[in-house]
């Protein structure tokens, strides 16, 4: 692409100053490269975007040698090699673009392996596609990949798309507005996988399929891959020019030979190599006036993106990363689906993402290259140049954008349009929609989003009594999200931040650990634990203390341990001189004062002995205090020990709203004070006494009574119901007596104790989250892997310095 | 005078992140926001000592792990009602290696 705008832009200077010579590998002339996206998805023909045909050429006395590769240039003779012989030149330019990387696992060179680059490559697909219920994989989820699979499925493919990163298009686009195309993309029927390693491509004379690393298979009659680009330097290589990422130039696109010039996507100008047209027709004309000898100075320039896909509004330019004294404008619809994001530096517009509504781009971006400052209009600036005056963002936008269908009260099964129904056959406040549809009746949760509801069919009619937000970053209640995540299915932190209208682009401290938390409770399987969203002691697992060392706790089941678990414990205590050891509470021993870079070796260490942590740092279950029980006690009733073992052996690994401790005691003497727990079993002659809701901390509360069991299996299965349907409407950081507290013990015993339908389902679905988390974090923490990624300091320049 | 030194590359810290360059005078923090800024702060906060690397990165500010004293990572300022300062240090990313600034920590030293 870059030589033919160059021979223009020559020709416009000066047509008679070169006898231009033409080799090109392709069978055919310049054309628009860009546009073999539309060509492959059948909206544009292959003659619709040819440049330059061949009457171009003849007029203007090119000489075309199509179809011919240079495969050698010999710089003392200034002569150039192809397959048809030798050809002489005083000038030579560079502009052999560059080529589909194939990412290097085995089976990359299968037949049925393709790149994405050339009009060949586009008439493999087509090939493929002509095959019914065929089925194509694209690796790479950026610009290429993506216009390759919006084609490709618009051909009626089965279209998977793999990429590597957290989020689609991570170069250009941030990963709120990543989000947004991942769903507009599924909503066509391509399935969309991020963070996929890909490890081998498989079959014998052909593709038949693409193994990833955790063992997942995709079939595949095709492969595309578009996971970037390599500059085609081998010529340049050679001759001996210098090449780094691409072929070096100057300014003046001239490389180290001063007879041969280069451009396109194959050089590399100031430690840049481009791979969009932008800079490539600048590079033309400067190169054209370099010829003619004129001076002319090559700039990067800012350079914006647009997918290519019909109905995905997408645009993103300049710096959306790295760099000081930055900040941003964000605004969200989450009924229209649009996301704008403005970053700012010093007043003025640096580079902004904006999906959904990209009618203002080209606004901002003028703004951009001209380096206007913004000051003045800064606060309606988000708005467009329509809006100056802007409109505020309305906070209800969320509700109303939900669908009919979605669930708002889940404790009935309330749907939208059940209350919306009623609000237009009368019932005009919240005791009215209650009495009349059971919404927001039992637990209560939801009344927030009832009065939302009622508000946006109301209008001013209605005004919502003010509840608490979760932190400034959003309107909504603790509760309005769990119910929002769970009704439209959100999975993802960018998906809760953009349908519930988040007003900053991440988040804080506060509501970062409590979507954390409500994504693990609602979505085990699907949902990815985020470190960075996690509170400091359950990053690192372990406690911080106040002088910044870590204390480290082993659980010891039920209370139990043996000599070689002393004798391991003490040894790490000597290793690596822990200052403190204690006993705690909880039946366990407490290692004090740790360093943080000696936590995995010590873990190792105490792994290695067949201890796991204790999550003494987690909002998750701590310990289950025992006394001796049968085993021992001449009082005791049941086998109290052995339960407790069974208890924790269940739950640990499991994380909770806040922390749950357990307790079992073998009679009622309670020597396992487990009527200050949140769960307490008292064993008794005749079973058990399952209590729950107690505490013992900043507030003292005895446990109230939920049930009485009469087999060991019954006490296990009350209490993981009970900490599931904890689990599951409990706000995050709120204790279970306090969720009791406000939900009523007795709504807890219909669904925990009377319901038993819903107790199997509630201990089926904990069991689903065990399955996931029931594992132990110090063994995974303690890998040379995370040793070095996380534990030890970046760098440590006393021992530089010290030179 | 500028002092740059090549320190890690910019994967070695995650996004919404931070890691810890040791230096004479105690810990540098070099943060990593969602959107791949870098900053470099004084590790240490000025209300008891929390170490702010192993807080929550929210946009560009950092949540102290002790007390939530929240801090803008390009001023080192305390934002709302607490006061207080952390120290900034030079940092910027080339070509995925992130370079700090050293000259200050180096000129205290001789000093
Ligand atoms: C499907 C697709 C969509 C794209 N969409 C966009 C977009 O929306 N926006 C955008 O800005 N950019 C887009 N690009 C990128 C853009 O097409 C490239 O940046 C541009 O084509 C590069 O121009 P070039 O002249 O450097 O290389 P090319 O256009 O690749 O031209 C190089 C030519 O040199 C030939 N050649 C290589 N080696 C030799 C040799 N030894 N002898 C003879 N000939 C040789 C090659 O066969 C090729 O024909 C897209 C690219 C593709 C493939
Ligand atoms: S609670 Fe009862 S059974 Fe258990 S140790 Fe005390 S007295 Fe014995
Ligand atoms: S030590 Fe940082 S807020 Fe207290």
């Amino acid at each position: 692409m870059a030589s033919g705008r160059m021979l223009e832009d020559l020709f416009d200077i000066n047509r008679d100053a070169f006898d231009v010579t033409l080799f090109g590998a392709e069978p055919h002339g310049n054309y628009n490269r860009i546009m073999l996206s539309p060509v492959l998805a059948g909206d544009k023909t292959f003659d619709e975007i040819v440049t330059h045909d061949v009457d171009w050429y003849r007029e203007h006395g090119v000489n075309c040698r199509f179809g011919e590769s240079v495969v050698k240039i010999d710089r003392k003779k200034k002569q150039v090699i192809s397959e048809g012989g030798m050809t002489h030149y005083d000038k030579l330019v560079i502009a052999t673009g560059s080529a589909s990387f194939m990412i290097p696992v085995p089976g990359n060179d299968l037949p049925g392996v393709i790149g994405f680059r050339d009009l060949n490559d586009v008439h493999k697909m087509f090939a493929a596609s002509d095959k019914p219920n065929s089925k194509a994989v694209i690796i790479g989820g950026g610009l290429l990949g993506l216009e390759a699979a919006a084609a490709l499925n618009a051909q009626g493919m089965k279209v998977t798309v793999l990429h590597l990163m957290g989020h689609l298009m991570e170069r250009q686009l941030d990963p709120a507005a990543g989000y947004l195309l991942q769903k507009e993309l599924e909503r066509r029927g391509i399935n969309v996988v991020c963070k996929a390693h890909t490890k081998a491509i498989l079959g014998h004379e052909h593709v038949d399929a693409v193994l990833m690393e955790n063992g997942t298979t995709h079939g595949a009659d095709i492969v595309v891959m578009a996971a970037g680009i390599r500059p085609e330097t081998r010529i340049a290589t050679e001759a001996a020019l210098r090449v780094e990422r691409g072929i070096v130039v100057d300014d003046a696109m001239v490389t180290t030979d001063p007879d041969i010039l280069a451009l396109g996507e194959c050089v590399e100008h100031d430690g840049t190599v481009y791979g969009l047209v932008a800079p490539l027709f600048d590079m033309a004309k400067v190169l054209a006036r370099t010829l003619v000898d004129e001076t002319a100075k090559f700039v990067a320039p800012s350079v914006s993106t647009k997918l290519k896909v019909t109905g995905v509004d997408l645009f993103s330019v300049g710096e959306l990363a790295e760099g000081d004294d930055r900040e941003e404008i964000v605004f969200r619809d989450p009924g229209r689906g649009i996301y704008k994001r403005l970053i700012l530096q010093d007043d003025r517009i640096v580079g902004t993402v904006m999906y959904g509504d990209t009618t203002d781009s080209s606004w901002f971006f003028s703004k951009i290259k001209a380096n206007e400052d913004i000051s003045e209009i800064r606060d309606t600036l988000i708005f467009g140049p329509a809006f100056q005056g802007g409109e505020p963002l309305d906070p209800l936008a969320a509700v109303a954008a939900l669908p009919d269908d979605a669930e708002i009260c889940g404790c009935n099964g309330i749907c939208k349009s059940t209350i919306t129904n009623a609000i237009t056959g009368g019932a005009h406040d919240l005791a009215a929609i209650k009495a009349t549809t059971k919404a927001s009746a039992s637990c209560g949760n939801c009344s927030g989003l009832v009065e939302q509801v009622l508000a946006v069919s109301l209008g001013d009619d209605f005004v919502v009594p003010a509840a608490q937000s979760i932190c400034g970053c959003t309107d909504f209640t603790h509760e309005d999200v769990r119910r929002i995540i769970k009704s439209q299915q959100l999975k993802s932190m960018p998906a809760v931040m953009q349908e519930c209208g988040w007003k900053t682009s991440c988040g804080c401290h506060v509501c970062r650990p409590a979507l954390n938390y409500y994504m693990i409770a609602e979505w085990p399987l699907e949902y990815q634990d985020d470190a960075q969203s996690r509170l400091v002691n359950e990053r690192n697992h372990a406690n911080i203390q106040k002088d910044g060392t870590y204390s480290v706790l082993p659980r010891m089941w039920g209370g139990m341990t043996t000599p070689d678990e002393l004798r391991a414990i003490a040894d790490a205590a000597d290793k690596y001189n822990v200052p403190a050891v204690k006993v705690t509470g909880g039946q366990r021993i407490d290692l004090l004062g740790v360093k943080k870079e000696d936590l995995p070796n010590m873990w190792a260490d105490l792994n290695a002995a067949g201890m796991v942590s204790g999550h003494a740092y987690a909002k998750g279950l701590r310990t289950v205090k025992t006394c001796v029980g049968t085993d021992f006690c001449r009082f005791g009733t049941q086998d109290s020990t052995g339960l407790g073992i069974k208890l924790e052996k269940m739950l640990w690994g499991s994380w909770t709203p806040h922390k749950v401790k357990l307790a079992v005691s073998g009679c009622p003497r309670n020597c396992a004070e487990a009527t200050c727990k949140d769960v307490g079993i008292i064993c008794v002659d005749s079973g058990f006494e399952v209590s729950v809701a107690g505490a013992a901390g900043m507030e003292l509360k005895e446990t109230q009574p939920l049930a009485k069991a009469a087999t060991e299996e019954e006490a296990i299965e009350l209490t993981i119901a009970f900490v599931q349907l904890y689990r599951e409407h409990a706000r995050y950081l709120d204790r279970p007596h306090r969720w009791v507290a406000k939900v009523g013990l007795d709504w807890v015993i219909a669904r925990v104790v009377d319901d038993i339908v819903e107790r199997a389902a509630l201990c089926e679905r904990f069991e689903i989250s065990q399955s996931v988390y029931r594992n132990d974090p110090w063994a995974e923490q303690s890998t040379p892997e995370f040793e070095q990624r996380k534990w030890s300091p970046l760098a440590d320049l006393t021992l530089e310095a010290a030179e | 005078m500028s002092n740059w030194i090549d320190i890690a590359s910019l994967d070695d810290i995650p996004r919404r992140g931070a890691r810890v360059v040791k230096t004479h005078l105690g810990c540098v923090a070099i943060f990593r926001t969602h959107d791949n800024q870098v900053f470099a702060i004084d590790d240490t906060c000025p209300h008891k000592k929390g170490p702010l690397s192993e807080g929550i990165v929210h946009g560009t500010a950092v949540t102290c792990p002790l007390h939530n004293w929240v801090f803008d990572l390009k001023t080192g300022m305390t934002q709302g009602n607490d006061k207080g300062s952390v120290a900034t240090f030079g940092v910027r990313v080339e070509d995925g290696r992130i370079l700090l600034d050293v000259s200050r920590s180096a000129s205290r030293l001789v000093a």
